[in-house]
C-alpha cells in the first residue's frame, strides 16, 4: 500500500486513492511510519516545515508569523529557514495577497497567512479580481497557482463578531480558486501539503477552534491528501450529512445521539467546497434519500446553499424528504449569543428527526 | 510548548530607548520637522513672543542616537529655527475661506517660491513638540494648567487605569470573556486629547478603546456592563470590548478591525464640515477624533483617509498611538520609515510627533490639533510615542518585548509623572490625590457590582437591530413573521 503511495505521489497523482475506514480519525497516510499524536497547529506546522524544505522557493509571510503567530502555527519556521523565507508583513491584508500573487505568478511557492478569517475582506479583491482570474486573462502566460493562504476560521467560543466569521461561501463563489477545510489534525497536514503543491490558488480555512482541541495521530512524514474528494466517514442508510471543518464534531455527536434512536446517519467531509465532490455526496443521497447540511455560516446564502441545489438537481426523484440546512442565523455573529447563534447538537439532531419522519 | 525566543535585536536599532531615530536632530527643535508642514504652519509672529514649549534643550541630542542601520529617507528639510521671521519670504496664502468643496482651494505654487515658510494668516499659533526621550523639560514649562484641570486629568487617568486592571481581574476569575485589550500605560492619550472635547464632538477608537469611552464620558458602569455583556451595557450587551458605542457621548466606535474606523471618522468629520457650511448652522464646529495604532498606519485605510481629510479639509485630527508594538510585530521592523507624523505632510497636513507618556505635552498638542480643526483649518496627523503596560489582550503572554523597554517606559507612567508635576507645583496635596484614588476605586468597584446585578440580554434581543426593522427577516411559510417564530432562533424554522 505505502509502495503504490510513493509511485503515485512520484508520478505527481498524490495519493492513490482507496476505501477509508469508517471513523473520523481515518487512516489517510501511510500506515507505516512514524506517527505521533498532535494537534491542529502543530500538524498545520509539520506541514508548513515539509512544504519550506522540500522547495526552496517557498516563502510563508503573514502578521506576527515570525515567532509564530497568535495560533502558534508558524513556529520555528523563521529560525529554521531564515528571516529571507519566513517573515512579517504590516497590517495589510490587501498588500499581503496581491504580494503573494506577484511572488506567485513568478513561479514561487507564496503561502500567505491572514491572522483571522475576519480579515480577509480587504484582500477580497485581491483574491476574487486578480488571483482567481491570473491564468484565464493571461490566456496560461503567467498563473498565480503557487498561492496558498491560511486562515483560521470558525467561531471558538468567544471570539465574537470579528474573531468568529465564517467566509467560506464568498469565496466559493469565484471560479479560478479553490477553497479547502480540514476537520482533524491528519488532514490538515496532507490537504495543506496538497494545497501548497496545487497549481492553483488555494484558500485554506482552519478551524481555530481545533488548533489545541484535536488531537491526532499524524504520521511525521511527507504526505499529500486528495483535493476535491469528499469523504464517508461515517456509514449509514438513513440519512446523509454533509459538513466540513469543526462543525463535523458537532454532527458526529448528533449522530451517535440519533443512532440511539435508530437513525443511521452517513456522515460526509467535503473537505474540499470548491470545487466540491458531487458524485460522493450524490452517490451517497442515492443510498440514503435524505441530505442535511450544517454549516457555521449564516444560512442563507451559505455553501449549504448550493449543496442543496446540485443535490435536488440530480437526485431529485430520490429525495424523500427535502433537503435540510442547519447553519448559523441571519445576523452578524455575535458575542453573548453565540450559543444561540451556532446550530449545535440538539438543532441538528431535531433536523434529522424532522427529515427522516418527513 | 515552548516558543523558541526570537531574539529581537534586529539589526535595525540596538536598543529601544532610542527609539524614535532622529536623523536631523537639529530639526526638531524647530516647530515642524518637514518643510512643508511650514506651509500649514505659521512659525511664530514675533521673535520676541516666547514660544508655547519650550524648545527642546540646546544640547541637542547627539547624533549618536541616530540608528545605525536606519537610513535616514530622502529628507529634504533644511532645519528652521524656532523663530523665523518674516525675512523668509513667505508666501501668503489666499486668504479666503475656502468654499466646502475644498478642492477648489488654490495650490500653492511650490516651484516658484525658493523658501516654503508659508504664513497663515491666523499667525499665531505653533504645534510643536520635542522628540523627548527622557520626561524632562516639564518641570521648565511654566505651570500649564489650574489645579482644576490638573485633578480632572488626574482623576481621569486614574480611572482608566483603576478600571482597566479591574478588567483583568474580571477576566480572569471568568465574568467577561472575549477579546479584552487594555490600555495601561496609554492613557495620558486619551485624557490628553479628550479632556479638550465638548459632548458633540466625536471620538473614533479602536479595539482598545475602554479608556476612550471613559474619557469621552460614558459611565463606568455602561462600560462595564457592557463588557459583561448585559442588557444595561452602552451597546445592549451586543458589543462587547471592542465595540464601545455612545450615542449621546458621540463615541461611534470600538473598531475591532484596525484602520476601519478612520474613513467612519472622516465621515463624521465631513459631517461636521457640511453642517457648518452648508446648512449654516454657523456654531458647529465639532471636531472628530480618530485613535489608531502604529501598525494601521500602513494599512491603505489610512492613507486613504489622510488624503480625504486634507483635500476636503475637513476638522479631524489623526491621533496615532505610537505604542511601538502591533502584537508581537515591532513598529520599527514593520514601516519603512517609522517616523509616522512625517506622513502628515506628505498628505498636506501637519505631522506632530508628541511624547505620549506626559499628559501635559500631550495636551497641549491637543489644543493646537483641535484648535486648528475647530476653525476649519483642516486635519493634523498627531503622533504619540507611547507604550502599553500589558500586552496586547489578555490572551497574550507578553513575551516578546525586552524587559529593559518595558521598564523604560515603566518609569515614565503618565500618571506618577503628573502626580508628581501637581505636588511639585502645590497644585494639590497628596491628600487630595489619595481622595482621588479612593474615589476611584469606589467607582470601578461599584460599576462591577452594577453590571453584576444586571440582566442578561434576552433571547428576543438576538434578532434585533440586524435590520432596522426586525422584522426584516421576512414572513416565514406560515404566515407568521420570522422573527416571531420560536424555531427561527432555534435554527430549525424553514428559511
Amino acid at each position: 500500500m505505502g509502495f503504490r503511495n510513493i509511485i503515485g505521489r512520484r508520478l505527481g497523482l498524490g495519493l492513490v486513492r482507496r476505501r477509508k475506514p469508517f471513523s473520523t480519525a481515518t487512516c489517510d497516510g501511510d500506515g507505516n511510519g512514524n506517527a505521533k499524536s498532535i494537534n491542529l497547529y502543530s500538524a498545520i506546522n509539520q506541514a508548513l516545515h515539509i512544504a519550506l524544505e522540500t522547495d526552496n522557493r517557498a516563502f510563508v509571510f503573514g502578521e506576527d508569523v515570525s515567532f509564530g503567530g497568535v495560533f502558534r502555527c508558524t513556529t520555528g519556521l523563521a529560525d529554521r529557514f531564515g528571516k529571507a523565507r519566513v517573515f512579517n508583513t504590516p497590517l495589510c491584508e490587501q498588500g499581503i495577497v496581491g504580494f503573494g500573487i506577484g511572488l506567485a505568478a513568478m513561479g514561487n511557492r507564496a503561502i500567505a497567512e491572514i491572522q483571522f478569517a475576519d480579515y480577509i475582506y480587504p484582500a477580497f479583491d485581491q483574491i476574487v479580481n486578480e488571483a482567481a482570474k491570473f491564468r484565464y486573462r493571461s490566456g496560461n502566460q503567467f498563473n498565480c497557482g503557487g498561492l496558498t493562504i491560511r486562515a483560521p476560521y470558525g467561531a471558538v467560543g468567544h471570539g465574537g463578531h470579528y474573531h468568529s466569521q465564517s467566509p467560506e461561501a464568498f469565496f466559493c463563489h469565484v471560479p479560478g480558486i479553490k477553497v479547502v477545510i480540514p476537520r482533524s489534525p491528519r488532514q490538515a497536514k496532507g490537504l495543506l501539503l496538497s494545497c501548497i503543491r496545487d497549481p492553483n490558488p488555494v484558500v485554506f480555512f482552519e478551524p481555530k477552534w481545533l488548533y489545541r482541541l484535536a488531537v491526532e495521530e499524524v504520521p511525521e512524514h511527507d504526505y499529500m491528501l486528495p483535493l476535491s474528494e469528499a469523504e464517508v466517514i461515517r456509514q449509514g442508510s438513513d440519512i446523509t450529512l454533509v459538513g466540513w471543518g469543526a462543525q463535523l464534531s458537532v454532527m458526529e455527536q448528533a449522530c451517535n445521539e440519533a443512532e440511539k434512536d435508530g437513525i443511521s446517519c452517513e456522515l460526509i467531509d467535503l473537505k474540499t467546497l470548491l470545487p466540491w465532490d458531487k458524485e460522493t455526496v450524490e452517490a451517497s443521497v442515492r443510498k440514503t434519500g435524505r441530505v442535511l447540511i450544517s454549516h457555521e455560516a449564516p444560512v442563507t446564502g451559505g455553501f449549504g446553499a448550493e449543496i442543496s441545489a446540485s443535490i435536488v438537481e440530480r437526485c431529485f426523484l430520490r429525495l424523500e424528504a427535502p433537503v435540510a440546512r442547519v447553519c448559523g442565523l441571519d445576523t452578524p455573529f455575535p458575542l453573548v449569543f453565540e450559543p444561540f447563534y451556532m446550530p449545535t447538537k440538539n438543532k441538528i439532531l431535531d433536523a434529522i428527526k424532522a427529515t427522516v419522519n418527513y | 510548548m515552548s516558543l523558541s525566543h526570537h531574539h529581537l535585536n534586529s539589526n535595525i536599532l540596538p536598543t529601544l530607548s532610542a527609539t524614535i531615530p532622529t536623523p536631523f536632530p537639529l530639526v526638531f527643535s524647530a516647530p515642524i520637522v518637514s518643510f512643508l508642514s511650514f506651509i500649514f504652519y505659521s512659525p511664530l509672529s514675533l521673535p520676541s513672543s516666547p514660544p508655547i514649549f519650550s524648545p527642546f534643550p540646546s544640547s541637542l541630542p547627539t547624533r549618536k542616537k541616530m540608528a545605525t542601520a536606519f537610513s535616514p529617507s530622502k529628507f529634504a528639510a533644511q532645519p528652521f529655527p524656532l523663530n523665523t521671521t518674516s525675512q523668509n519670504n513667505p508666501l501668503t496664502i489666499p486668504t479666503t475661506a475656502s468654499p466646502f468643496l475644498g478642492s477648489t482651494r488654490k495650490l500653492i505654487r511650490l516651484s516658484s517660491s525658493s523658501n516654503l515658510n508659508i504664513r497663515r494668516r491666523s499667525g499665531t499659533v505653533v504645534a510643536v513638540s520635542d522628540v523627548v526621550k527622557e520626561n524632562k523639560s516639564k518641570s521648565t514649562l511654566n505651570l500649564l494648567i489650574t489645579k482644576e484641570e490638573g485633578l480632572e486629568l488626574y482623576e481621569d487617568m486614574v480611572l482608566g487605569r483603576a478600571f482597566e486592571d479591574m478588567c483583568a481581574q474580571m477576566y480572569y476569575r471568568g465574568k467577561m470573556f472575549g477579546f479584552v485589550h487594555l490600555y495601561n500605560g496609554q492613557e495620558a492619550i486619551s485624557t490628553g486629547f479628550i479632556k479638550l472635547l465638548k459632548q458633540q464632538d466625536s471620538v473614533v477608537s479602536t479595539y482598545r478603546d475602554h479608556v476612550h469611552a471613559l474619557s469621552k464620558g460614558v459611565s463606568a458602569r455602561a462600560v462595564m456592563s457592557e463588557l459583561f455583556g448585559k442588557t444595561t451595557g452602552c451597546c445592549r450587551g451586543q458589543g462587547g470590548s471592542m465595540h464601545m458605542f455612545s450615542r449621546e457621548h458621540n463615541v461611534l466606535g470600538g473598531f475591532a478591525f484596525i484602520g476601519e474606523g478612520i474613513p467612519v471618522a472622516t465621515g463624521a468629520a465631513f459631517t461636521s464640515k457640511y453642517k457648518r457650511e452648508v446648512l449654516k448652522e454657523a456654531d458647529c464646529d465639532h471636531v472628530t477624533l480618530a485613535f489608531f495604532g502604529d501598525g494601521t498606519c500602513n494599512n491603505g485605510q489610512f492613507f486613504e483617509c489622510l488624503n480625504m481629510a486634507a483635500l476636503w479639509k475637513l476638522p479631524i485630527v489623526f491621533v496615532v498611538e505610537n505604542n511601538l508594538w502591533a502584537i508581537g510585530m515591532s513598529h520599527l521592523r514593520a514601516t519603512s520609515d517609522p517616523q509616522i507624523y512625517k506622513k502628515g505632510p506628505a498628505f498636506g497636513m501637519p505631522g506632530v510627533h508628541v511624547n505620549g507618556m506626559d499628559v501635559l505635552k500631550v495636551r497641549e498638542v491637543a489644543k493646537e490639533a483641535i484648535g486648528r480643526a475647530r476653525r476649519g483649518e483642516g486635519p493634523t496627523l498627531v503622533e504619540c510615542e507611547t507604550y502599553r503596560f500589558r500586552g496586547h489582550s489578555l490572551a497574550d503572554p507578553d513575551e516578546l518585548r525586552d524587559p529593559a523597554e518595558k521598564a523604560h517606559y515603566a518609569a515614565r507612567d503618565p500618571i506618577t509623572a503628573l502626580k508628581k508635576y501637581l505636588i511639585e507645583n502645590s497644585l494639590a496635596s497628596e491628600a487630595d490625590l489619595k481622595a482621588i484614588d479612593k474615589k476611584i476605586d469606589e467607582v470601578v468597584e461599584e460599576a462591577v457590582e452594577f453590571a453584576d446585578e444586571s440582566p442578561v440580554p434576552p433571547r428576543s434581543q438576538l434578532l434585533e437591530n440586524v435590520f432596522a426593522d426586525p422584522k426584516g427577516f421576512g414572513i416565514g411559510p406560515d404566515g407568521q413573521y420570522r422573527c416571531e417564530d420560536p424555531k427561527f432562533t432555534e435554527g430549525t424554522a424553514q428559511v
